[in-house]
């Protein structure tokens, strides 16, 4: 099968996980990882599996187009910003794993058809990809007046960035729980937690149905048919026990347990950023194969 | 008017009683108690949902009255007194702030968990660039080391923290404990040190008095215990007892008493007491906000609340974390019923 060139921008502990699950797919083929840091673990990894390594950031791949259709950007929101600009300029498909928020926001369960052929799209941030699909289940049932999530995530998997711009996560999440989970209002929680050993990630999903009747038994099919499928991307993606019920609250327990490829199994909030982004990154390949042969 | 005063004492019964009333007062409560306690010179009155900024939530529990309503209420209410807001990063964002501080407070105290000091920067410079005075609140003290706490406090000072409070989120710390971070912390810090009580272990004025005499300046006191938990270390009873200690507060006691007596009781839908659930807060360290939510939990699922607790402790489980209560019940009563099967 052909498989469509892709490169990692940013060779930090996301690039390099990310670096880990492109080395596994069946239609991405990554050919070069983009780093500033020549002694970065990130970029010594990429040479030791036999990628193409660029030592001085962006510029270089620039004047080399044909290393890649599809890059993904795991650096920071502000060098994303200026990223983008060239890269569209280039005629690249982004993946922006930073805050940056320049494209739409993606959540592939929910909306990835609606962006197979977007320039540049954002993933939002790891809570939003783990309770925004079970916002959208139930909004797909049932109205959500009010949805509101609880992220909690050990202190350990909480980098410099994140941590200096704790208010980007929350304003974020609940900008993606309102236009992309459907809800009328939204509200993100985020706490870190220090515990040794470290916890794993854990999303608690609260929300509010609109209607006299609340539909449960429709609202857990479609809630596990939500599991099913980001688990289909996110194998340690799981509900923690049943939905409750409490008059028209619902209320979600999710557990997320990373793939442990790169970043330990604990950091789950880390790895459904990268998971997701390798999934929108297939689906856009699917979809650019399929154009060839038609 | 200026007064002498060894100790500023900051009243947080208008939110950290929020816990304690599940977040329902209203504009009249706040306005009538936050006038009274100008009245009787209290230097610093803070007023948010008990969680601070944001906190209003399915979470934590819904305000009756939003808090911006109730700052509002409460600056209007007063003429020297300052009103205080806190704010924990990751509930509450910087937007609300600057309309806290718009709508009239002075002070800003921002809260993080004992060791993750380093998600308050932005918050302290957004308060100081508003011209509010500035606290940075450790809670949950008593889960680190005396040198962890030092490390997090120097964070907090070096983002332009005025003040560092140890905070004794479960009510947890002993006296000796206490004596041992604020001392340290005195030799380590050049901003005023300030002590943040629960009385769960029935601990809080001892604490506190240790607190004092180790070095602290900035004191938290709940009027009539209106706090989580078992509340906090009783204001108008630390008044009198640094009164008696010869610590000028600048605080007028029996216009606390008066308030206490005659407009926070009422408010109280019953009296503060040490009950075995306050106790087991203390005894096993957990944040005295999960109270009312784990015996809410408890009746749910028909479980001794006290395990839920225990086990929340043994988890290590910060604040915050409201959703615990729920999963571990539903977990303990799925152990009993398999059990009993």
């Amino acid at each position: 099968m052909t498989k469509v060139k892709v490169a990692v921008l940013g060779s930090g502990n996301i690039g390099t996980d990310l670096m880990l699950k492109l080395h596994r797919s069946k239609v991405l083929e990554l050919t070069t990882v983009i780093g500033i840091d020549p002694e970065s673990d990130g970029l010594k990894k990429a040479r030791e599996l036999g990628y193409q390594t660029i030592n001085n950031g962006i510029k270089e791949f620039l004047e080399r187009p044909e290393l890649a259709d599809i890059v993904f950007d795991a650096t920071s929101a502000r060098a994303h910003v200026r990223h983008a600009r060239l890269l569209k300029e280039a005629g690249k498909q982004v993946l922006d794993l930073t805050p940056a928020a320049v494209g739409p926001f993606v959540v592939p369960p929910v909306n990835i058809s609606e962006h197979l052929d977007s320039n540049n799209i954002n993933l939002i941030t790891c809570g939003g990809q783990a309770t925004i699909p079970m916002v959208h289940a139930i909004n797909s049932v049932q109205p959500v007046e009010y949805a509101e999530i609880v992220a909690t995530i050990s202190s350990k998997s909480a980098g410099p960035g994140t941590r200096a711009n704790i208010d980007e996560f929350t304003q974020t999440t609940s900008r993606g729980i309102e236009k992309i989970g459907g809800a009328k209002k939204g509200k993100a929680i985020i706490i870190l937690n220090p515990a040794e050993p470290p916890i794993l990630m854990r999303d608690t999903v609260h929300v509010l149905v609109n209607g006299e009747k609340v539909y449960e038994e429709k609202i857990i099919a479609s809630i596990k048919e939500m599991e099913r499928q980001v688990q289909s991307y996110v194998p340690g993606y799981r509900l923690r026990q049943e939905p409750i019920f409490d008059g028209n609250k619902v209320t979600v327990f999710l557990e997320v347990e990373g793939a442990g490829d790169y970043l330990p199994k604990y950091s789950g909030n880390l790895d459904i950023m990268t998971a997701a982004a390798v999934k929108v990154a297939e689906e856009w390949a699917k979809n650019k194969i399929s154009k060839v042969i038609v | 008017m200026t007064l002498n005063r060894d100790i500023l004492i900051t009243e947080v019964a208008l939110r950290d009683g929020s816990h304690a009333v599940g977040h329902q007062f209203t504009v009249e409560q706040v306005t009538q108690v936050a006038r009274g306690l100008d009245e009787a010179n209290v230097p610093f009155i803070e007023v948010t949902h008990g969680d601070g900024l944001g906190g209003s939530s399915l979470q934590y529990g819904l305000s009756l009255t939003n808090e911006l309503e109730l700052i509002e209420a409460a600056a209007a209410s007063v003429t020297n007194s300052k009103i205080a807001v806190l704010l924990l990063p990751g509930i509450g964002t910087m937007p609300e702030l600057k309309e806290a501080a718009r709508l009239g407070a002075k002070m800003a105290r921002i809260a993080t968990h004992v060791t993750e000091a380093d998600v308050s920067p932005q918050h302290i410079a957004l308060a100081k660039d508003l011209g509010m005075e500035t606290v940075g609140f450790l809670m949950m003290s008593h889960m680190a080391p005396a040198e962890k706490l030092i490390e997090q406090a120097k964070l907090m000072e070096s983002y332009g923290a005025d003040t560092v409070y140890v905070v004794d989120s479960a009510g947890a710390l002993l006296p000796h404990e206490v004596t041992e971070r604020i001392h340290e912390l005195k030799n380590s810090l050049s901003v005023n040190i300030g002590f943040h009580g629960h009385n769960n272990l029935s601990l809080a004025m001892g604490n506190t008095l240790a607190a004092i005499e180790a070095g602290a300046t900035r004191i938290d006191g709940s009027i009539r215990c209106l706090g989580a938990g078992a509340g906090n270390t009783q204001t108008e009873v630390l008044v009198a007892v640094l009164d008696r200690l010869g610590i000028k507060t600048g605080i007028d006691i029996y216009k606390m008493m008066d308030i206490a007596e005659n407009l926070v009781a009422p408010i109280l839908q019953k009296p503060q007491e040490i009950t075995k659930d306050s106790l087991v807060l203390g005894y096993a360290g957990v944040y005295s906000s999960f109270l009312l939510h784990a015996q809410r939990a408890a009746a749910k699922f028909g479980i001794d609340s006290r395990d839920i607790l225990i086990e929340l402790g043994k988890r290590n489980v910060v604040g915050g974390q409201e959703d615990m209560i729920i999963d571990v019940a539903a977990e303990i009563s799925k152990r009993t019923l398999g059990a009993s099967v």
